[in-house]
C-alpha cells in the first residue's frame, strides 16, 4: 500500500518531521503494514481498551503547594533567555508549501 | 431581502480556583515572577507524569451539577497535539472522548427593550464540561522577533463549558456568560474575573435563512470583557450578513476581536484547518466517580469521590438566592436581579432591612437608586461603601419616623458619603433638616408667608 504525497506532506506539517529519501516513505509504509495486521482480529461487540491502566485506579492528590520555585534549574537549559523568560521565535513559522520547500516529496 | 437567523455558541474556558494545578503540585497564582510557579512536569522535562488534583476534579463536579449535567462516573483524558511556544509538551491533557459531565442547561434573564421593567427568561444547553490544562503565557516582543515565554499559567486546570449554538445575539451571549460567571463565583469553583484571564470566552458565530441549513462559522478569539463579548458577536453576525449579502462567502477561520476598532479580523498562526492528532492520555486511567449506591466499601475515603456528597452541599444558586429576594422582601425580579449583579450588594440590603423599620419594598429604592450610584461613580462595591448598612438603616429610620422628608434624606446621605463619621443625627441637626411637627408653629409660618406676600394670594384665590 502505498501513502499519497499529500498524506505525505500533511503529516511533513503536523509531526515536522522530514521523510528525507524514499527509504523513509518505505519505512513509514512498512510500519503501516505492519499494524494493519491487528485487522486481523475479529473485535466484534468487543470494547476498546485505549490503556493497559484501564483497571487500575487514578490516583487523586491533595490540593497542597508541593511544588515549583526553582526558576534557576529550569532556565539552565534553555539556550536563550531574557530575564527569567524562555524566549522563542516569534509565533509559529509555518512550514511552507510543498512546492515552495526543499524536500524529497517535491520529486515524487 | 429574506432575513438572516444569526446562530451564536460557545466555548468558555474558566480557571478552576485551587491552590496547585491540574497534574502537579504547583501553586496556581496570578502575578508572580516569571517561571517561578512551574514544576518539572510543567515544564515537559522528560521523566515526568501527570497526576490528578482531588480539587480539580470536585470545582468540575459541582459546577456539573449547578448547571444540570450528567456526571459521567467514567470520563477519560486524551492528548490534543499542535505546536506553540507556551506549550512545552507539544500537547494539551485534555477529555475528548467522554468528558467529565454532559447534557445540561443554563437559565439566563434578558429585559426587553433595555428596560429593566421587563425580564423574559431563556435556556442555552451545556453541551458538556471537561477538565483540561492551561498552556503558558506568550509575550511577543515584535521590535526583537521573539516570544517571551512564562509557564507560571502552563498546567493550571480549566474546566472547559461548551454552549449549544442556542443564542442569537451578542446581548444573548452576555447574559449567559454573566450567569455562568455569577453561578461560578458562588460555587467557588472558580473566580471567574475576565480580567485576570481567569474566564475567556470564544463565539462560534454563523448566520443562515430560516429554513435552509446553517451557515460556515467563524470563531471568535480574544473577548476580553462581557460587554466587549456582545460587541464582537453583534459585529461578526453584522460583517457575515454583509459579506454574504455582497455575494461573498464566509471562510471557516478563527478571527479575532480589536476591541480598539470594534471589529474582528483574521488570526495569524490559525490558517488552514488543525489536525489535533488526539489519542488516549496513556499516564491517566479513566476517572471513576461514585454515588451513595456505588460507593465501594474498601476504598480510602480520600481517594473516592461522591456525587451526591457534593450535590448535597452545593450552595443557593444565583436563580434561588433570586427568588428567595424576591418572597421574603416583596420587591421585583428585576430588583433582585440588580441586587445580585453587584457583589456584596444583596448582603448590604438584607442587613439594612434587618436594622430598619422601614418596609423591604421602601428600602429597595434607597440601595439600588442613591446608594448604588455612589458606588458606581466612584468604582465601590457594597464591602467598601463608606456608608455602612448600619449608617443607611439608622438615615431610613429618621425618614421612617417622618423626622425629615425624602429631600433632606438625600442631603444627609451626600453629608455621610463624606466619611466624616458623623451620624444621620448629627447631621440633620447641623444642617437643620428636622420636619417641623409642630401644629401651631407651621400655621405662624404659612401665616407669616401669605402676610408678605398679598397681591399673590389674591391672585392665586382669584384663579
Amino acid at each position: 500500500q502505498k501513502v499519497s504525497v499529500e498524506v505525505l506532506d500533511h503529516l511533513e506539517h503536523l509531526a515536522l518531521v522530514d521523510f528525507r529519501d524514499s527509504e523513509g516513505v518505505e519505512r513509514l509504509e512498512k510500519a503501516i503494514q505492519f499494524a494493519d495486521q491487528l485487522h486481523e482480529v475479529n473485535t466484534d461487540g468487543v470494547e476498546p481498551m485505549d490503556s493497559v491502566l484501564e483497571d487500575r485506579c487514578l490516583y487523586l492528590r491533595e490540593d497542597d503547594v508541593t511544588e515549583g520555585n526553582c526558576t534557576k534549574e529550569l532556565l539552565e537549559n534553555a539556550r536563550e533567555k531574557v530575564e527569567e523568560y524562555f524566549v522563542a521565535p516569534p509565533g509559529n513559522i509555518p512550514l511552507p508549501k510543498l512546492e515552495e520547500r526543499d524536500t524529497f516529496l517535491q520529486g515524487s | 431581502l429574506a432575513p438572516w437567523v444569526p446562530v451564536v455558541g460557545l466555548e468558555i474556558h474558566a480557571q478552576i480556583s485551587s491552590n496547585s494545578k491540574l497534574f502537579s503540585g504547583s501553586q496556581v497564582q496570578f502575578a508572580a515572577p516569571p517561571n517561578s510557579l512551574v514544576s518539572f512536569f510543567d515544564a515537559s522535562l522528560p521523566g515526568t507524569l501527570p497526576v490528578l488534583n482531588r480539587r480539580c476534579v470536585e470545582a468540575a463536579v459541582m459546577t456539573g451539577l449547578a448547571l444540570n449535567c450528567s456526571i459521567n462516573k467514567k470520563s477519560l483524558f486524551d492528548r490534543k497535539h499542535y505546536f506553540y511556544a507556551d506549550l512545552p509538551a507539544g500537547y494539551q491533557i485534555t477529555q475528548q472522548r467522554v468528558p467529565i459531565a454532559v447534557n445540561g442547561s443554563l437559565s439566563y434573564s434578558l429585559c426587553i427593550d433595555n428596560k429593566m421593567s421587563q425580564m423574559v427568561t431563556k435556556t442555552v444547553r451545556i453541551k458538556q464540561i471537561q477538565l483540561e490544562q492551561d498552556s503558558g503565557k506568550s509575550l511577543h516582543d515584535d521590535t526583537r522577533s521573539q516570544t517571551l515565554v512564562d509557564l507560571n499559567r502552563a498546567g493550571v486546570g480549566l474546566m472547559e463549558v461548551v454552549m449549544e449554538p442556542d443564542m442569537c445575539c451578542g446581548e444573548e451571549a452576555a447574559a449567559a456568560v454573566r450567569e455562568l460567571q455569577l453561578i461560578l463565583q458562588t460555587l467557588g469553583s472558580s473566580q471567574a474575573v475576565m480580567a485576570e484571564g481567569q474566564l475567556r470566552v470564544d463565539a462560534n458565530v454563523s448566520v443562515h435563512h430560516p429554513g435552509e441549513p446553517y451557515g460556515v462559522r467563524t470563531e471568535v478569539k480574544n473577548i476580553n470583557s462581557i460587554r466587549f463579548l456582545a460587541k464582537a458577536v453583534d459585529y461578526e453576525i453584522q460583517r457575515q450578513i454583509e459579506e454574504l449579502e455582497n455575494g461573498g462567502t464566509i471562510l471557516n477561520e478563527t478571527r479575532a476581536f480589536d476591541s480598539k476598532l470594534g471589529c474582528t479580523v483574521p488570526m495569524r498562526d490559525k490558517e488552514g484547518k488543525q489536525d489535533y492528532r488526539f489519542m488516549p492520555e496513556p499516564n491517566l486511567p479513566p476517572l471513576i466517580l461514585y454515588d451513595a449506591k456505588s460507593l465501594p466499601a474498601n476504598m480510602n475515603h480520600q481517594q473516592v469521590i461522591n456525587i451526591d456528597w457534593i450535590y448535597e452541599r452545593l450552595p443557593d444558586l444565583p436563580s434561588v438566592k433570586r427568588e428567595k429576594l424576591v418572597e421574603q422582601y416583596g420587591i421585583l425580579p428585576e430588583h433582585s436581579f440588580a441586587l445580585l449583579n453587584e457583589d456584596g450588594l444583596a448582603e448590604f440590603y438584607e442587613n439594612v432591612v434587618k436594622q430598619t423599620r422601614m418596609k423591604p419594598k421602601r428600602v429597595i429604592g434607597w440601595v439600588l437608586k442613591d446608594l448604588l450610584s455612589y458606588l458606581k461613580q466612584h468604582s465601590l462595591t457594597a464591602k467598601e461603601s463608606p456608608v455602612s448598612s448600619f449608617l443607611l438603616a439608622d438615615l431610613l429610620n429618621l425618614l421612617e419616623k417622618k423626622e425629615i422628608s425624602s429631600t433632606a434624606a438625600k442631603q444627609v446621605l451626600a453629608e455621610l458619603w463624606k466619611g466624616e463619621g458623623k451620624t444621620p443625627l448629627e447631621i440633620v441637626k447641623e444642617q437643620k433638616l428636622q420636619l417641623l411637627q409642630d401644629q401651631e408653629e407651621l400655621e405662624q409660618i404659612c401665616q407669616t408667608v401669605i402676610d408678605r406676600q398679598e397681591n399673590e394670594v389674591i391672585m392665586m384665590v382669584l384663579g
